[in-house]
């Protein structure tokens, strides 16, 4: 059974009087450890598609079931045990709390799985290691260049040990080379076990990954292997 | 219990970021908070001070008074205790001494003339047992003699503050001062007054009961109290029943009348005042309260004001697994943290406060009483849960996707 099993995903906005489908009976299933790049034009539907996949927002209809447990109809309280235990997210501006240093950015998930401080510390600090940035800790996110700031976000996203890392463009805030180090730094987690979707639409990302699924119109792109 | 330690951390993080803002948010509750201690350790202190004074007064003594208006019922004029209701009481088996009080309406606030200095004082005609009831004394010079009441002389006894008023500190005995325009020869000067009630109401210039009664008959407007001691091995409470009975008598009463004397044991008169405390301490509370409620309005303000401005900061909690319930704690903790700041800081403006108060008013002593402690930390508290509420309700119920759009 793969990690991520969509059948018939649809969501509607209501705009005013107008309904305006986001995403269309989508079919598709990640499997464990794959590296996926979901790819499309603005406004295609594939931030709305990343949303429904970390939980942040639920499906109009259609079924989702995520490492074989349906979570599309759960009540809010599960969708935030799910996000905290399933998903770590990386988003393109970084999301980190600017007012506490690196270490306390990346000990923030663990705060609602209940862990004692010390254990956070030492969850936290492994995890900056991971990424290459046990010298960074104290510093705050002002304190830091774009790159490492990504490199904390991803840390974060890490330090549960979910079992999806969802990247959202992680790289349309970052230079090449910053760019370069992230894209190795996905690569490298891969290689380590870790199940990667990056949410892109440049196509050289896209590239690195093992499959791309494009999102045309809210619908996948005919042509393409969803599983 | 663990989500409330990391509640606390927030609160601390957020308010030390706007300190400023913090700062001034908690005033409205510092000062709400402050005047509630202040009234509750103050009025505390006057209680204790009125005890005090009615242990002072000691157990064999009572006062005969026109009763209250709050225990008459109906209109008509107060009755009021006569020459002939005096001489009947000290004529009741068992009654040891009658000092009297005669004080004349006209006469609350008499002026007390000495060269160009003037106060004013009240005019209280009275005899040589009026220290023992006071339980004050003469520092200066000699107190209203037997002879000064059988003769009416002019002689009077000042209270300390009005001999220092007119400039008379150390040198009054021997002068003579106008008192409402007649004069009067110093003989004594009292000591200064420990009594809280006498302080409160300005202490007496004291002559002789005869004097005050040549006074008063052409005026008209004489209050008579007596003072009784009892003889020892009497019961107080039986003594009552008596005066009352003999009281009813003289004045005609019918038996469905209500009387219209009051005597009270010394433990009575510090009652209805104490009664009279309390009401004060209710009134002032009340109208503290609207200050917490102002002080209230403010934080609600403030902790809308940084949801709003937060919002991107609580979808990234949401996103990394924060719950409903746990951003409600995290936005009601950091309320409750101002308004208990606010309350901290309100306790001790209070106790400044009240032992200022305090310091004017030698006889009330002013302690830190545990009680405006707690009423501190348990108004402010509530009042950060109260106006808490709203914000955090706002920050809790705020959807992930639209929290991390928001710019």
């Amino acid at each position: 059974m793969a990690l991520i099993e969509m059948s018939g995903i649809s969501k509607t906005y209501r705009l005013g009087d107008h309904l305006v489908a986001a995403l269309r009976e989508v079919d598709l299933a990640i499997e464990a450890n794959e590296y996926v790049a979901i790819v499309g034009s603005s406004g295609s539907g594939k931030s709305t598609l990343m949303n429904i996949l970390g939980c942040l927002d639920r499906p109009s209809t259609g079924t989702y079931r995520l490492d074989g447990r349906d979570v599309a109809r759960l009540p809010q309280a599960q969708l935030a045990r799910i996000r905290n235990r399933e998903v770590g997210f990386v988003f393109q501006s970084f999301n980190l709390l600017a007012r506490r240093s690196a270490l306390r950015n990346v000990m923030q998930p663990l705060v609602y799985r209940g862990l004692p401080f010390g254990a956070r510390q030492a969850a936290a600090a492994d995890a900056l290691a991971r990424v290459g940035l046990e010298d960074r800790m104290a510093h705050r996110p002002s304190e830091l260049s774009g790159g490492q700031r990504q490199r904390v976000a991803i840390a974060r996203a890490l330090v549960t040990s979910p079992a999806i890392l969802l990247a959202d463009e992680p790289t349309g805030n970052l230079d090449a080379a910053a760019t370069g180090q992230v894209l190795a730094l996905f690569d490298e987690l891969h290689g380590q076990g870790q199940t990667v979707v990056v949410v892109t639409h440049e196509a050289d990302i896209a590239a690195r990954c093992q499959r791309s699924i494009e999102l045309v119109d809210g619908a996948v792109a005919a042509g393409q292997r969803t599983s | 219990m663990f989500t409330l330690v990391e509640s606390l951390r927030s609160a601390a993080e957020a308010i030390h970021a706007h300190a400023m803002r913090s700062f001034l948010t908690t005033i409205g509750i510092a000062i709400g908070v402050g005047s509630i201690v202040a009234v509750i350790t103050f009025m505390a202190g006057a209680g204790e001070a009125l005890k005090a004074e009615a242990a002072r007064l000691g157990g064999n003594s009572l006062t005969v008074a026109p009763a209250n208006s709050d225990r008459r019922s109906g209109g008509g004029p107060r009755r009021q205790l006569t020459r002939q209701d005096k001489a009947l009481i000290a004529s009741v088996d068992g009654v040891a001494s009658v000092t009297p009080s005669l004080a004349a309406a006209s006469l609350r606030y008499a002026g007390v003339r000495y060269g160009s200095a003037a106060v004013h004082a009240g005019l209280l005609g009275t005899t040589h047992g009026y220290p023992h009831f006071a339980n004050e004394f003469v520092a200066d010079g000699r107190f209203l003699s037997v002879a000064d009441d059988q003769r009416r002389r002019r002689v009077c006894v000042l209270p300390a503050r009005a001999a220092k008023a007119l400039g008379l500190d150390g040198r009054a005995v021997g002068r003579h001062v106008a008192i409402a325009g007649e004069w009067f020869r110093v003989v004594g000067v009292m000591e200064p007054t420990r009594s809280w009630l006498r302080s409160m109401a300005g202490a007496p210039v004291l002559i002789p009961y005869g004097t005050m009664r040549g006074i008063v008959e052409g005026r008209d407007d004489g209050e008579l109290e007596l003072a009784l001691t009892v003889a020892p091995g009497m019961d107080v409470e039986a003594m009552r029943e008596r005066l009352l009975d003999v009281l009813r008598r003289a004045h005609n009463q019918g038996p469905d009348e209500e009387d219209a004397f009051q005597v009270d044991l010394p433990e009575d008169l510090a009652e209805a005042t104490a009664r009279v405390t309390d009401v004060a301490t209710v009134v002032a509370v009340c109208i503290v309260g609207v200050s917490l409620l102002v002080g209230g309005i403010g934080i609600m303000n403030i902790m809308l004001v940084s949801v709003t401005e937060r919002t991107r900061e609580i979808g990234i909690l949401k996103a990394l697994g924060a719950t409903r319930r746990q951003i409600l704690l995290q936005f009601l903790t950091e309320a409750v943290a101002l308004s208990l700041l606010g309350g901290l800081a309100g306790m001790l403006l209070g106790y400044v406060a009240a032992a200022a108060c305090g310091a004017l008013l030698p006889a009330v002593n002013v302690g830190v009483s545990p009680l405006a402690a707690a009423a501190a930390v348990g108004f402010s508290s509530l009042v950060g849960v109260v106006f808490g509420v709203l914000p955090a309700t706002k920050a809790a119920e705020l959807q992930p996707i639209d929290a991390l759009r928001h710019e």
